[in-house]
C-alpha cells in the first residue's frame, strides 16, 4: 500500500483524522459548543459512554485549562488548544491496531518511528470516572491517550468504551516538524491567505492569559460556580413526566451542562489562586457530584439505555 | 515426560507490573497442578510488554489414583448414623464393605478417584489462574466480563513431547486457546504457530521478540555503556529505570544523544530528574566536566535509517521537555533575587497544611519557635535556625518543584544560594527531610539538625493535637517515620534534648493553631445514641491543668464549627456529665513522649539490645533525653554480658525481694541509717566496706554519664553480696541487727538501681 504523503497543515491533520475515522464508521460530531477542559466532557463521551447503546463517534473539542496560559510564548503550552477525540462503545478488539492505522493516515511512518504504549491509567476526580490504559508515545512524545473506561459519574460500563485522545496542537506539530506552536501553518502555507496558529491564536492566548491569572473576576466565578450548582440539582429535581408534552423527559443534558460549567468555573477559579489544597478536594468533590447525579439522571433516558419496560 | 508451553498474549502489561506477574503465573500454575496430583520439573517464566510466558518440562501425564477407605458406623448403628455416613462419601449401603472390627461388624467405604489425564488437569488450572490472576489493577473491555490488566487475545497452551504437540483445549470467555502467538507488533506482527517451547523461542527471537527481562536488561545496559564509552562518557546507573524500559520493549534497541549546550547549566539533579521520569532516558555523564551533557534513550524496534528519525524526535521532546526546566528554573531565580526566598515562600499563607492546622504558613512560624528553641541544644545560631525554618519550605512555591515533587528541599538549596543566604541555610533547606527512611544519612550541620527536629515534632505534635495518631497499619501521616526521624537525629548526633518538653511546647502551638484559644484540653463527648466525638474546651485555671474546668460554651463551639458537621449535629446545651476530658496537654504530650519510646524500642531492638533492658533504662528519670536512656541501655545491655552481670542481677533480685517483703510486712520503709557497728558477720563487714567503696566510685562515674564505669562498679559487688547472702541471716533474731541488715539492703537496691530499673530486667 502506498503511503500518504505527508500533510502540510493542521488543519490538513484534523481533516485526515475526520476521514480516517469516518471511514472506519465513527459519526463525526461537531465540538460541544461550551467551554470544557478536555474532549471528555462533551456529552458525547461523558454520558454516551454511560448505558448498554452501542456508540461509535469521532470529534474535536476545543478546550480550556486556564493554568496553562503562557501568555501565548511557550513552544507548547496553551490555555486553549484542541483535543480530537474518539469514543467507540463498546470497545473493538482491534481498537490499538485502527489507533495506529490513524497516525499512518496523518503520515506518521511506523516503519521509521517508535510507538510506545506506557501504563497511564487514567482518572477524572471530576467526573468520578476512570479506566485504563495507556498514553501513547511516538518517539519518546505523548501524541494521545487511550483509554478503556470502566466508571463514569461512578456508573461501571457495561459494556465498556474505547476511548482516544490526541492532542492535536503537539501532534501536529511533530508531525509538521514545527518547533514552536505560533509558527505552525494552520491553512496550506501556499494559499492565497496563509495562515498561521499565531496569526489566528497569539493574541487571543495573551488576553486570556491574563484574563486567567488576573483578570477574572473571583467573586464573580464563585457566585456562578454556586448558581451552576444550584441550578444543576434544580434541573435534575424536576419529575420526569413533562406536563407540557405529556412525555418522559428528564434534563439530563441540560443538567449536565451545568455541571459542565460548574468545573470549569473551578478550573477558572484555581488559575487565580484562590483555591487552597484543601478546598480544592472539596471543590472537584462538588463537581463529582454533580457529574454522578447527571450521570445516574442519564442512565434513566432512552439513549442511557432506559426503556419502559426495564423500569417496570 | 511432556513439557508445557502457556503463553497470554494481550495489549501493553505496566512494565512495573510485570516481574510480579510472571511471578505469579508461576506461582499459581504451577501450585494448582501440584494440588491436582501432577509433577513436573522445571519451570520457567517470563514477560514482555505484550505477554507472559510460562514453561514447564517433566510434566506427568496424569494424576495418580488415589484410594481412600474410610472407616464407618457399626453395622449394627441407627439408620441416621449410617445415612449420615452414605452421604459423606457420596457411596450407596450395597457399595460399602463390612469388616469385623474389635467390637464387632463395621462398615467401610473404599473411594477410589481415578487418576485425570493432565490436559483437563492444565486446563482447569490454567482457566482458573487466568480468572482469578491478581493484578494490582484490572479491567474488562468490549462486551465482556472477564477482568485482565488489558484486553486479553490469545491463549497459546501447548503440551508436547517427543510424539509432538497438542493444544490444551479451554475456552476463557470467548477466547479458545491454540498453538500460535504473534512476534513484534511493528516488525514481525504476523501470527506463527508452534510445536513447544524452544520452538517458541527460537521463532520468537526470528520475530525480533526478546523473550526474557534479564537479557533485554542485559542488552540495554550494554549498549547503552558501549555508546558512552565510545565518546568518552560514563552512563550513569539507574538499576529501577534498567528495569522499567525493559518492561517497555520487546525488542531493546539503545540510542544515544546530546543535550543542547543551552541547557547544561541546569542543576544535573534537574536535568537527570526530568530526563528519567518524562521519557524514560538514562543520563550519560561527561567524565572531564562532571556534568550531565548527553542521554540514552531505548527504542522498540529497528529502522532502515538506524533510529535517526527516533532520536531526533527524542531530542525535540527533550528541548520541549528541558525548555519547560529552564522555564521554571530561570522563573524561580528571577522571584528569588528580586523577592528573596522568603518572598518566594510568600504563597504558603494561601495553602493548607491541614484543614485542623492551619496554613503551611502557619506550619512554618510553629516549626521556627520550635528551630530556636532547639538550636541551644544542638549547637546551632536561635537566629540562624530561626532564618533557615522560614525558608526551608520555600521551594514548595518554586515552579520546579511543582512539576518535579521529587526535587523539593534540593531546589530549596540551590536558590537559598541565589538568593545570598548563609550556606547553613542553603544546607538546611536540602537536609531538613533527613532522614527520611531507616538508611537515610542523619544530618549533621547544626542548623539543619535544628530545623529538622523542629520540623518533625511540629508534625508530631500537631498530629497528636488533633488526635490524629497512627493506628495499626494506618500511618497516613507518616508520623512513625517522623519519630524515627527524631530519634535518629538525637542519637545520630549525641544531642541532649529533653523531648518533654519540646513536645508540650510544639502540643501548646498546634492547639493554638487548631483552635486559637489557650491552655487546651480535648475532650470526648457522647452524645445519646452512645457515638462520640473529640472536641476542645479550655481550661480556666491554666496553673493547675490537672484541675481544669471544662469550659463548654457557645464561643467553643463556635471555633469548633471548622469541625464542619459538629456545629450542626451538637446541641449547644450539651450536658455537661457527657463531656468527659480525655487529654489535657500534659497528657498529649506524655502520650507522645510514649510514642517516641514505643518507637525507640523498635529502634533499640533492631541494635540488638533486649526490650526488658529498654523498660529498665525507660523506668530512670530523664528518659525524654534519649541519647542518656542510650547510654544507659548500652551499658546495662553490655554488663549483662558479662560473667558478673547475670549473677549480680539475681543478688539484687534477693536483696530487693527480702526487702520489699520486709517493708510491706513492717509496713515501714528501710531506705536508712545502715551502720557498720551493728554488723557481725565477716562478710558483713565486707560488704559495707564495698557498698562504700561503690558509692565513692559511682558518685563520680554517675556525674560524667560513664554508665560502664559505674556498672563496673557495681559488678565489684557481686562478690561481697554473694557471700554476704550465704553466711547471715537477715531476719535476725536481734531486732536491731535485723533493722540494720534490711538498711544495708537498702544501699544494695540503692547502688544498684543507679543506672537502670534493674527489677523490669527478666530472668
Amino acid at each position: 500500500m502506498e503511503k500518504p504523503a505527508a500533510p502540510r497543515s493542521f488543519q490538513e491533520i484534523i481533516l485526515r483524522l475526520m476521514t480516517y475515522w469516518s471511514s472506519k464508521g465513527c459519526a463525526v460530531l461537531q465540538p460541544y459548543d461550551m467551554e470544557v477542559g478536555a474532549g471528555t466532557f462533551h456529552p458525547a463521551t461523558t454520558l454516551r459512554s454511560l448505558g448498554s447503546q452501542p456508540w461509535a463517534a469521532a470529534y474535536v473539542q476545543p478546550s480550556r485549562r486556564p493554568t496553562d496560559g503562557r501568555y501565548g510564548e511557550n513552544p507548547n503550552r496553551l490555555q486553549h488548544y484542541y483535543q480530537y477525540q474518539v469514543l467507540i462503545k463498546p470497545s473493538p478488539p482491534d481498537l490499538q491496531a485502527l489507533y495506529l492505522g490513524s497516525l499512518e493516515a496523518i503520515g506518521i511512518d511506523l516503519g521509521l518511528h517508535d510507538i510506545r504504549f506506557v501504563e497511564d491509567d487514567w482518572e477524572s476526580p471530576t467526573l468520578g470516572a476512570w479506566g485504563l490504559g495507556w498514553e501513547v508515545w511516538c518517539d519518546g512524545m505523548e501524541v494521545s491517550q487511550f483509554t478503556y473506561f470502566q466508571q463514569v459519574g461512578g456508573h461501571d460500563c457495561r459494556p465498556v468504551s474505547g476511548e482516544l485522545t490526541y492532542g492535536l496542537e503537539r501532534l501536529a506539530m511533530y508531525v509538521l516538524g514545527i518547533d514552536h506552536v505560533m509558527d505552525m501553518p494552520f491553512n496550506d502555507p501556499s494559499s492565497p491567505i496563509p495562515l498561521k496558529y499565531g496569526d489566528i491564536f497569539r493574541q487571543t492566548e495573551e488576553e486570556y492569559s491574563r484574563h486567567n491569572f488576573d483578570g477574572a473576576n473571583t467573586e464573580v466565578l464563585l457566585q456562578h460556580f454556586l448558581d451552576a450548582e444550584a441550578e444543576c440539582e434544580r434541573l435534575l429535581s424536576f419529575p420526569a413526566e413533562d406536563p407540557n408534552s405529556g412525555k418522559r423527559i428528564v434534563m439530563a443534558h441540560p443538567a449536565y451542562d451545568q455541571c459542565i460549567k460548574a468545573s470549569h468555573l473551578f478550573n477558572l477559579l484555581d488559575a487565580r489562586g484562590v483555591i487552597s489544597v484543601t478546598e480544592r478536594q472539596a471543590y472537584i468533590g462538588r463537581v463529582r457530584a454533580l457529574a454522578k447525579k447527571c450521570a445516574d439522571a442519564f442512565v434513566t433516558t432512552t439513549a442511557g439505555g432506559w426503556t419502559p419496560e426495564a423500569q417496570a | 515426560m511432556p513439557e508445557l508451553l502457556i503463553e497470554l498474549f494481550s495489549e501493553e502489561i505496566p512494565a512495573r507490573m510485570q516481574a510480579m506477574a510472571r511471578e505469579t503465573l508461576r506461582k499459581m500454575v504451577t501450585d494448582g497442578l501440584v494440588e491436582a496430583g501432577l509433577t513436573y520439573g522445571h519451570a520457567q517464566a517470563f514477560s514482555t510488554p505484550r505477554r507472559l510466558v510460562l514453561a514447564l518440562d517433566g510434566l506427568s501425564t496424569e494424576s495418580p489414583t488415589l484410594r481412600e477407605e474410610r472407616k464407618g458406623p457399626a453395622t449394627t448403628a441407627p439408620e441416621a448414623a449410617v445415612q449420615g455416613f452414605l452421604r459423606s462419601t457420596g457411596l450407596t449401603l450395597d457399595q460399602l464393605e463390612k469388616r469385623d472390627d474389635k467390637k464387632g461388624q463395621v462398615y467401610f467405604a473404599v473411594i477410589e478417584k481415578p487418576g485425570r489425564a493432565a490436559p483437563a488437569i492444565v486446563a482447569e488450572v490454567l482457566e482458573k489462574t487466568i480468572r482469578t490472576f491478581p493484578w494490582p489493577k484490572s479491567m474488562r473491555w468490549g462486551n465482556g466480563t472477564l477482568k485482565w490488566v488489558r484486553p486479553l487475545h490469545s491463549i497459546l497452551c501447548l503440551l508436547s513431547d517427543d510424539t509432538g504437540a497438542s493444544v490444551v483445549d479451554l475456552d476463557v470467555d470467548g477466547i479458545q486457546s491454540g498453538n500460535t502467538t504473534a512476534g513484534h507488533r511493528f516488525m514481525a506482527p504476523d501470527r506463527f504457530a508452534v510445536t513447544g517451547f524452544d520452538d517458541y523461542a527460537a521463532k520468537l527471537k526470528a520475530a525480533k521478540v526478546v523473550l526474557d527481562s534479564a537479557e533485554r536488561e542485559a542488552m540495554i545496559w550494554h549498549d547503552a555503556t558501549q555508546l558512552a564509552f565510545a565518546q568518552g562518557l560514563d552512563l550513569v546507573e539507574d538499576k529501577g529505570l534498567l528495569t522499567e524500559v525493559a518492561g517497555l520493549v520487546e525488542f531493546p534497541v539503545a540510542l544515544m544523544g546530546a543535550i543542547a549546550e543551552d541547557f547544561l547549566h541546569l542543576p544535573p539533579e534537574v536535568l537527570q530528574t526530568s530526563m528519567r521520569e518524562h521519557q524514560k532516558f538514562f543520563s550519560v555523564k561527561n567524565p572531564k566536566t562532571g556534568r550531565i551533557e548527553g542521554f540514552v534513550t531505548v527504542a522498540n524496534r529497528e529502522t532502515a535509517d538506524h533510529g535517526a528519525t527516533i532520536l531526533k524526535g527524542n531530542l525535540k521532546v527533550l528541548s520541549a521537555r528541558l525548555s519547560d526546566a529552564r522555564f521554571f528554573w530561570e522563573h524561580d531565580l528571577r522571584v528569588v533575587k528580586t523577592e528573596g526566598l522568603e518572598g518566594m515562600g510568600a504563597g504558603l499563607a494561601n495553602v493548607t497544611f491541614h484543614n485542623k492546622l492551619g496554613s503551611q504558613a502557619a506550619r512554618i512560624a510553629r516549626i521556627e519557635a520550635l528551630a530556636r528553641e532547639i538550636a541551644p541544644l544542638v549547637g546551632a545560631q536561635p537566629d540562624l535556625a530561626a532564618e533557615a525554618a522560614r525558608v526551608v519550605k520555600s521551594d514548595l512555591r518554586s515552579a520546579m518543584v511543582g512539576e518535579f515533587p521529587e526535587l523539593q528541599g534540593l531546589m530549596g538549596s540551590y536558590y537559598a544560594k541565589a538568593a545570598g543566604l548563609p550556606e547553613a541555610v542553603a544546607t538546611a533547606c536540602k537536609g531538613h527531610y533527613s532522614p527520611l527512611g531507616p538508611s537515610d544519612a542523619v544530618p549533621s550541620e547544626p542548623v539543619t539538625v535544628a530545623v529538622a527536629l523542629a520540623d518533625k515534632i511540629d508534625t508530631l505534635t500537631g498530629f497528636w493535637a488533633i488526635d490524629e495518631k497512627p493506628t495499626g497499619s494506618k500511618d497516613p501521616f507518616a508520623l512513625r517515620r517522623a519519630a524515627l526521624g527524631v530519634i535518629r537525629l538525637v542519637l545520630g548526633n549525641g544531642l541532649r534534648v529533653g523531648l518533654a518538653d519540646l513536645a508540650r511546647n510544639g502540643t501548646l502551638a498546634a492547639l493554638w493553631a487548631h483552635y486559637q484559644v489557650p491552655f487546651m484540653l480535648g475532650y470526648r463527648v457522647y452524645k445519646e445514641d452512645q457515638s462520640s466525638f473529640w472536641m476542645s474546651g479550655y481550661c480556666a485555671n491554666p496553673n493547675d491543668e490537672d484541675k481544669y474546668v471544662p469550659v463548654l460554651d457557645k464561643e467553643v463551639f463556635a471555633i469548633k464549627a471548622e469541625h464542619g458537621d459538629l456545629a450542626r449535629e451538637v446541641d449547644i446545651d450539651l450536658n455537661l456529665a457527657n463531656v468527659q476530658p480525655i487529654a489535657s496537654v500534659g497528657q498529649i504530650a506524655s502520650d507522645l513522649l510514649s510514642f517516641f519510646h514505643d518507637r525507640l524500642k523498635v529502634f533499640l531492638k533492631d541494635e540488638g539490645i533486649r526490650h526488658d533492658v529498654i523498660d529498665a533504662v525507660l523506668a530512670m528519670p530523664g528518659n525524654d533525653d534519649l541519647t542518656l536512656v542510650v547510654k544507659r541501655a548500652e551499658a546495662l545491655s553490655a554488663f549483662l554480658k558479662t560473667e558478673d552481670g547475670p549473677n549480680l542481677i539475681l543478688g539484687f533480685k534477693r536483696a530487693n525481694n527480702i526487702l520489699t517483703q520486709a517493708e510491706a510486712k513492717d509496713g515501714v520503709e528501710y531506705s536508712f541509717g545502715a551502720d557498720v557497728k551493728f554488723a557481725e558477720a565477716e562478710e558483713e563487714k565486707t560488704l559495707f566496706a564495698a557498698l562504700d567503696a561503690a558509692e565513692a566510685a559511682l558518685a563520680p562515674a554517675m556525674q560524667a554519664e560513664d554508665f560502664a564505669t559505674a556498672m563496673a562498679e557495681m559488678a565489684k559487688l557481686r562478690a561481697p553480696i554473694d557471700a554476704f547472702f550465704t553466711a547471715v541471716q537477715i531476719n535476725a533474731e536481734n531486732p536491731i541487727v535485723r533493722r540494720n541488715r534490711l538498711n544495708l539492703l537498702s544501699r544494695i537496691r540503692q547502688i544498684c538501681q543507679s543506672v537502670a530499673d534493674l527489677t523490669k530486667l527478666e530472668g
